[in-house]
């Protein structure tokens, strides 16, 4: 039993190497609780309610598509009763999420999501980040 | 009561018959019932078209107004090799336009005056056919043939199938060839095919193609083919027009007035 101050301090100096990312992480306050996103200003109503949006709002924006090109309906009522035009560009970003670099990326960076190919054909005003390559 | 094998066989006759006429008169009837809504649903169905008038571009000579205001409208790239060229409406000599139809004097008259050309949207276009992934479509509603470029991937079939040459491929990536950006319509990306989609989006707005609007001497005439008073159809009564290659039976929508 004489190896057993050598087997506890091999032990602490694993566990600390182990937990390191914790603690580096914690210590250099990098690991924000929620993704630090700018709201829009302007506008505090989204097209449908916060959380539908945060967990589907892709499949909206995917619907809107399939509607728009394919079967030319253009307007969507939204839940509150207010009609709004289905158009990615023309609604989201140029009436309400006009900084794309601040709200859309950076939760999307954030959350490990893959750029969406949206923006390698739609025309964002500031032209900010395409999808990777 | 016994049943005799005589009697069960008579019966399993009859009720065969049975099945078999209520099978027969089934498919008479509802044939006729499937039928009658088709005729009597009174669906308003237009079938958007162009006329253009070759007398007016022969005075400007070699005036591409409408291709320019095209090219900014959809971002459509400029590329300096023509082998990467994409192009929507665009000019050509009369006698590769219409070969079957030249004189002796033809190549003459419209020498430096070139033809105006575009998607035809078909009534029947072999496009559409051909396409696997249906990426490309005609409305039902007014005739145009439709591109929903999300779909497409780029096997060109289309392109082969189009006896107009009016798609073209993006062999590389379009947006650096865009002179200005109009943040209004998308791009598109290598890979894609793309043609002339009569301005569809112009259209929901409730305006005018853009290559219509920009034509200063009113060339081009857009409309309704199926209405008989429409403007197009009152100058395809007036005068003589040509279609291009009427002969493969795709019954273009884009008229010439020579």
């Amino acid at each position: 039993m004489r190896d057993r101050p050598a087997i506890f301090a091999g032990l602490i100096v694993f566990v600390g190497l182990f937990t390191f990312p914790l603690w580096y992480g914690h210590a250099a306050k990098t690991s924000a609780a929620a993704p630090d996103i700018k709201l829009p200003a302007q506008e505090k109503q989204c097209v449908a309610p916060l959380n539908y949006m945060r967990d589907s709002h892709m499949q909206l924006l995917v619907d809107w598509r399939e509607q728009v090109v394919r079967e030319n309906q253009r307007q969507f009522t939204a839940y509150n009763g207010k009609v709004y035009d289905k158009s990615l560009t023309r609604t989201c970003l140029e009436q309400c999420h006009t900084n794309k670099a601040e709200f859309c990326d950076r939760c999307h960076s954030y959350a490990g999501v893959s750029g969406p190919y949206c923006w390698d054909c739609h025309v964002e005003k500031q032209l900010t980040a395409r999808s990777a390559p | 009561m016994k049943i005799t094998r005589k009697h069960f066989l008579q019966l399993s006759g009859l009720g065969l018959l049975a099945v078999v006429g209520k099978k027969a008169v089934r498919a008479i009837t509802g044939a006729a019932e499937t039928a009658a809504p088709v005729a009597s649903r009174g669906k308003t169905t237009h079938r958007l078209g162009m006329v253009i008038d070759l007398a007016k571009c022969r005075q400007e000579k070699g005036c591409d107004a409408c291709a320019k205001a095209c090219n900014a409208a959809h971002n459509i790239p400029q590329f300096a090799d023509r082998a990467h060229e994409v192009k929507w409406i665009w000019n050509q000599p009369f006698e590769t336009v219409f070969p079957l139809v030249q004189t002796d004097y033809t190549r003459q008259a419209y020498a430096g005056s070139p033809i105006p050309l575009l998607c035809n949207h078909c009534a029947n276009p072999p496009c559409v056919r051909v396409c696997p992934t249906q990426a490309t479509w005609k409305r039902e509603d007014d005739g145009i043939v439709m591109m929903d470029w999300h779909r497409c991937i780029g096997c060109r079939y289309c392109m082969a199938a189009c006896p107009y040459g009016s798609r073209s491929f993006n062999w590389q990536d379009p947006r650096p060839a865009i002179a200005s950006l109009n943040p209004d319509f998308p791009t598109r990306t290598k890979g894609v095919v793309e043609k002339c989609n009569f301005c569809e989006e112009r259209l929901a707005r409730g305006q005018r193609p853009a290559c219509v609007e920009a034509c200063k001497d009113k060339a081009l005439v857009f409309g309704d083919l199926a209405d008989p008073n429409s403007e197009p159809r009152q100058l395809l009564r007036a005068r003589f027009a040509l279609q291009r290659e009427p002969e493969l039976g795709t019954s273009p929508s884009v008229y010439y007035l020579v």
